[in-house]
């Protein structure tokens, strides 16, 4: 029942593009039901998946048809029903605000493309979670692949966009490579390619390493894993928000999907696999936070975002795989409720921080953190919302940040309960590493909401701002609701992720009762702190409100006596990370453009900083440049002629008859 | 007694890296100054019966008075010539020289446990004291610009090589122990007249300026 | 329950009561060494009841978000206080993780503090602000590890149980560990409650100050607020040291908690004689010394697992 409501919401949902494509002369009209279908499909699929996560047990479906190698075979457990309520729900609240965003009453036939698309990547990414058979399963990757790209390409005669497009598309492209790779091995392995007939794969020796490279590439292309991330700042800039948002919100989950679901298919994963995750995940985590700081475009500096959040939840993942390897329960536990929780706070916070960078583009027409300030007072309901956005990602109590974050660093905690000597012990150093990840994170945040909302307007774009319309200010408001709602309440959350945790690992539920009973006693607690919090903060609003009754003077801000202060006098977004960026400049170079004040009465100066992805710029590009320059070599000592052509052919002829009298 | 050496094992780890992350020449040469004389402390502290007494004290004094009086004196004559107080920006920096030195300290004390060694049963702390100081000694000399914490650095070296001794020295005659005291303390003076050397030439103590050697 | 009323009411009157007389030790101890008398000792409770009295005055740019600074920084500072153990005893709220919502409801009042000084559009709160975040992010890390070395030693995941009856056998256990971890939590305490070597918390020029100048346009009972959850801050990253240092023993209830008092007393005189005797450093160099104490915790829990 669950699962054919989920299949009815797949469906639903991929075709809720039409309407807008058939009704061209009824633009509102068509956006309108195309937005209805979306939500009402969106609407089947959660239910479906909060009923399965309820139950408890995996439903699935199998028919064989007439595609060769492939089956329609479906099933939603606790796993694709955790990812597929994020997948439904935020391109629902995206296509509500396309509604004032994108309106196709103003843009035409290009709105109505992208609602399709839009509609197309939900179905097909809900499609992926649901997949029971590998074919299924790529058939899904593809569409979802080539409708997100076509999606970045919404507004391509802008600069820089096709370039980060086409880095997209090649980029995804060799991860689906390397899972034709995987999948064809474990299909011939097991002579199925049905998922269900691939439990108990083999993980030890040469072929485990293997394996998990090509895991680590397939689905790390897919979701932004560092180093693996280079094509994602380009690629979600360049992209409408509300496309980045579902971009960076759910897009990049379905890596970790994939992550979580072929590890789990694996019996006994070696310690190294969890070592290498976890690895992974906390370079990934500083080096998008750091990069994320040096950053001056805000939809950049989001994107760098979710590099650093997809490490964390990966530092979740390596903690779990470490936990089966030496058969800790809590461990599995904590590493992934922590992961699989902060995917879906990710989706939920990345999403209202990339609708609010909408907005505020929407009002200012600029992206860019030097030329905005002052945002506050003119929009001041998207700059609440924004505000819940950055301090839920910079993981603070009360909102769900937190949640996950301390599920994840509880989990490196318990890492140090293995005898003396043990490896796995030292992965605890993950908790001052998350901790690291956490203070940065939150100065990036002070930074971004300081500089677009606070102070004085920084030129005459973020001083003309207007406020939002309600299309596009009522889902940040239920984000911002799920955010504060889910870190009140964590521990209402753990015994649903508790049981879809045992089934990933093989063990009985019973195994995790004792470690998920003790994390909600200590969840309960957080929510008491959570709500002592609140009370202290009223009542003290309270006790100032007696103290200070009635509007108070006011006078300018003091500014050492300069005579004429200008809003450009404030402290710039470059200025307030420069200190972080310098002291991680191993990691982050800088290029520097200025032209100093000259003469005893200068008239122009200009200052600008750029920092490159050390990924891409730094190794990506170069190497692909000498190996162009290699080529070219190469071809001008080719010899054009046919003659040479025809020995060629002759050679490929001669050489395939050998190895035919060879084999 | 067991409390104490851990103490003074790790003292000498902590000392490496107070030498690393410090730009005050005076501090420095003090620092290593004490190494030397906590290594003469621990000579006595870890010999065992089967030592003579008198050889194991007699090594103990020389370690004392060469690396914690002499070399020290040596060295801050040397910068006292040369005018200088304090180090510049060393090639790295100080915080990725302190997180390298971190880090070898760590992996000393987490693997050293697998080495194949002769006598592991002196003390567990032993091998990854010697290891790091090594280590901290082979930075010093690699990040550093001014000569002078280059010779400090061979000196650290120096010292993590005599823990090394410690561990051999039911093997080692004293006469080789005392060999190596004397061989270093020859470099170091020959370093002493070099430095003095290359101040009187460059006016300055900076490595930079060496550079030209390779024409 | 009787026994819980009264630990619950002896904690809550500490960490609500205390925290200024700390600040008036300091002083005491710094005007001492500087040879002059100095203000009493209670003096910044005169401070705190003269400002509850005054108005305030707000600069034109301001939003709401300058006026809930204060409020949330003290009401986060004074919920991390509920999970404090005092004495050995354990606190009101103990679970293992408890460190973690410590560490962060103190960076959430950083956080607030950091945004109500960029509110005003000066570039003197916003410098403070960007010195106060990078700081906070490299202090962050060094506490963390202290307080790992802390767990791994005592074997519990919760302050109550780091700084209670499990400490003595730690520290016949493990002393060198716990040593460094006390080096590395002195530090971070300094550096976080902007104590000379990190910030001079005497001046208000641009070149000398962190925490002071990101307040500098707050007047009224917001800086009563601000004032208060600085002491607040102060006394519990205290009660923490003291609590490291303290063993139980076998001393009742009432003799240990009264031998905590005296502990942050000196601890209270320790800071001054650190302020007074030392000089504040240049600002390039406090990174190192926090990665400094980083390394130093690192180390000592390296030796704890190997």
């Amino acid at each position: 029942m669950a699962l054919t409501l989920a299949a009815v919401a797949v469906g639903l949902v991929s075709a809720s593009g039409v309407p807008g494509m058939v009704l061209p002369g009824r633009p509102r009209l068509g956006q309108l039901l195309s937005c209805a279908a979306l939500c009402a499909g969106a609407a089947l699929g959660i239910g479906a998946a909060v009923s399965a996560l309820a139950g408890g047990t995996a439903l699935n479906v199998h028919h064989p048809w007439p595609v060769p190698l492939g089956s329609l075979a479906l099933r939603l457990d606790g796993l694709s029903a955790i990812f597929l309520l994020p997948i439904l729900a935020v391109p629902a609240l995206g296509s509500v605000y396309g509604l004032g965003y994108w309106p196709q009453h103003v843009l035409g036939g290009r709105a109505a493309r992208l609602q399709l698309l839009y509609g197309l990547v939900t179905g097909s990414m809900a499609l992926v979670t649901l997949a029971d058979n590998a074919l299924l399963f790529l058939f899904a990757w593809e569409v979802m692949a080539v409708s997100s790209f076509l999606l970045v390409l919404t507004e391509q005669e802008k600069p820089g966009v096709s370039r980060a497009a086409f880095a997209f598309l090649a980029a995804t492209h060799v991860g689906t490579f390397a899972l034709f790779a995987l999948f064809s091995w474990a299909g011939n392995a097991r002579h199925s390619f049905d998922f269900a007939q691939w439990q108990g794969l083999p993980a030890a020796g040469a072929t485990g390493v293997w394996c998990l490279a090509l895991l680590l590439a397939g689905f790390g292309l897919k979701s932004g894993l560092a180093p693996l991330h280079f094509w994602l700042p380009g690629a979600h800039a360049a992209a409408p928000s509300h496309v980045s948002a579902l971009m960076s919100g759910v897009l990049l989950k379905t890596g970790i999907y994939g992550l979580l679901r072929f590890t789990g298919l694996f019996d006994a994963p070696p310690v190294g696999w969890g070592m290498t995750v976890l690895v992974l995940g906390a370079v990934s985590a500083v080096l998008g936070v750091v990069l994320a700081l040096a950053q001056h475009d805000l939809k950049r500096l989001l994107a760098y975002h979710s590099v650093e959040n997809i490490g964390i939840i990966a530092m979740g993942v390596g903690l779990a795989l470490l936990g089966r390897a030496r058969a800790e329960p809590a461990l599995v536990l904590l590493g992934f409720s922590g992961a699989a929780l902060h995917v879906v706070n990710h989706s939920l916070f990345k999403s209202l921080l990339f609708l609010g960078a909408g907005s505020v583009q929407h009002a200012t027409g600029t992206r860019d953190l030097e030329h905005l300030g002052g945002l506050g007072a003119r929009m001041p309901f998207t700059s609440l919302l924004f505000l819940v956005g950055a301090a839920a990602i910079s993981g603070l109590p009360p909102l769900n940040g937190f949640a996950s974050e301390w599920l994840v660093a509880l989990g490196a905690l318990h890492s140090m309960d293995r005898p003396r000597g043990d490896v796995v012990g030292f992965a605890v150093l993950a908790a001052p590493a998350l901790a690291l990840v956490g203070g940065l994170a939150a100065a990036c945040f002070a930074k971004v909401q300081g500089t677009v909302f606070l102070g004085n307007p920084r030129s005459e774009h973020a001083a003309g701002a207007h406020e939002s319309p309600t299309a596009m200010l009522l889902p940040m408001a239920a984000l911002a609701l799920a955010c504060a709602a889910i870190g009140l309440a964590p521990s209402l959350l753990l015994p649903p992720l508790a049981r879809a945790a045992a089934a990933w690992a093989g063990l009985p539920p019973s195994a995790l009762a004792g470690p998920a009973a003790e994390a909600g006693r200590s969840a309960t607690l957080v929510s008491g702190a959570a709500l002592a919090l609140l009370l202290a903060a009223a009542a003290l609003w309270l006790f100032r409100r007696r103290r200070l009754p009635g509007p108070m003077p006011t006078a300018e801000t003091w500014g050492c006596g300069y005579a004429s202060p200008t809003a450009r006098m404030q402290y710039t977004a470059s200025s307030f990370a420069a200190s972080l960026v310098r002291g991680f400049g191993w990691a982050v170079r800088s290029r520097v453009r200025l032209s100093p004040p000259r003469g005893l009465f200068p008239a122009q100066a200009s200052f600008a900083t750029e920092v490159a992805d050390p990924v891409l710029d730094g190794v990506l590009l170069p190497a692909a440049g000498a190996g162009e320059r290699w080529l070219v070599r190469l071809r001008a000592a080719y010899p054009g002629r046919i003659q040479f052509h025809a020995v060629l052919i002759l050679l490929t002829l001669v050489a395939t008859l050998v190895w035919s009298l060879l084999l | 007694m067991g409390a104490w050496v851990d103490m003074v094992f790790v003292l000498l780890v902590v000392i490496d890296l107070f030498v690393l992350a410090s730009s005050r020449l005076g501090a420095v040469i003090r620092a290593v100054g004490v190494q030397g004389a906590l290594l003469a402390l621990l000579t006595v502290l870890l010999a065992s019966s089967a030592h003579d007494l008198g050889h194991v004290l007699v090594l103990a004094i020389g370690a004392l008075a060469i690396k914690a009086m002499l070399i020290p004196w040596l060295m801050f004559r040397a910068i006292r010539e040369a005018a200088i107080r304090r180090e510049m920006e060393p090639v790295i920096g100080f915080v990725p020289s302190m997180v390298l030195a971190g880090a070898g300290v760590a992996l000393a004390f987490a693997f050293s446990g697998g080495l194949p060694l002769p006598s592991p049963g002196k003390h567990p702390f032993l091998v990854p004291t010697a290891l790091a100081t090594v280590w901290c000694g082979f930075l010093l000399v690699v990040s550093r610009r001014k000569a002078v914490t280059q010779v400090l650095g061979f000196l650290m070296l120096e010292n993590g090589v005599f823990v090394f001794g410690l561990l051999l020295s039911d093997i080692m005659p004293v006469m080789v122990e005392a060999g190596v005291l004397l061989d270093l303390f020859a470099a170091v003076f020959v370093m002493g007249i070099v430095l003095f050397h290359i101040n009187r030439e460059f006016s300055s103590l900076d490595t930079e300026k060496l550079s030209a050697l390779k024409d | 329950m009787t026994d819980l009323l009264a630990r619950a009411l002896f904690q809550a009157g500490l960490v609500l009561l205390a925290p200024p007389l700390l600040l008036g030790i300091v002083n005491r101890v710094k005007a001492l060494f500087a040879g002059r008398k100095g203000p009493p000792l209670w003096q910044a409770y005169l401070d705190l009841a003269k400002l509850l009295r005054k108005g305030a005055v707000y600069s034109r740019t301001t939003t709401w978000v300058f006026r809930a600074g204060p409020v949330v920084g003290l009401a986060a500072v004074a919920c991390a206080g509920l999970m404090l153990p005092v004495g050995g005893q354990p606190a009101l709220l103990a679970f293992p993780g408890d460190f973690i919502l410590f560490a962060y409801l103190l960076g959430l009042a950083r956080f607030f503090t950091a945004l109500a000084a960029l509110d005003t559009g000066s570039s003197f709160e916003g410098m403070g602000a960007a010195r106060e975040v990078t700081f906070a992010s490299m202090a962050e890390p060094a506490l963390f590890l202290a307080l790992i070395v802390l767990a791994r030693a005592t074997g519990s995941l919760s302050l109550s149980g780091m700084l209670g009856p499990g400490l003595t056998g730690a520290w016949s256990a493990a002393a060198p560990a716990l040593l460094l971890a006390l080096i590395g939590l002195f530090v971070v305490t300094l550096a976080e409650n902007a104590r000379i070597p990190v910030d001079d918390p005497n001046t208000h020029l641009e070149l000398t100050m962190i925490h002071e100048v990101m307040v500098l346009d707050h007047s009224g009972p917001d800086l009563a607020f601000i004032l208060y959850g600085a002491a607040m801050k102060l006394f519990l990253f205290g009660a923490v040291v003291v609590g490291l240092v303290q063993r139980s023993g076998t001393a009742g209830p009432w003799a240990s908690r009264a031998w905590f008092l005296l502990g942050v007393a000196g601890f209270a005189v320790l800071v001054g004689v650190v302020e007074s005797v030392m000089a504040r450093l240049r600002l390039t160099r406090v990174p190192q010394m926090l990665v400094g104490a980083s390394v130093l915790s690192v180390f000592a829990l390296v030796l704890l697992l190997r």
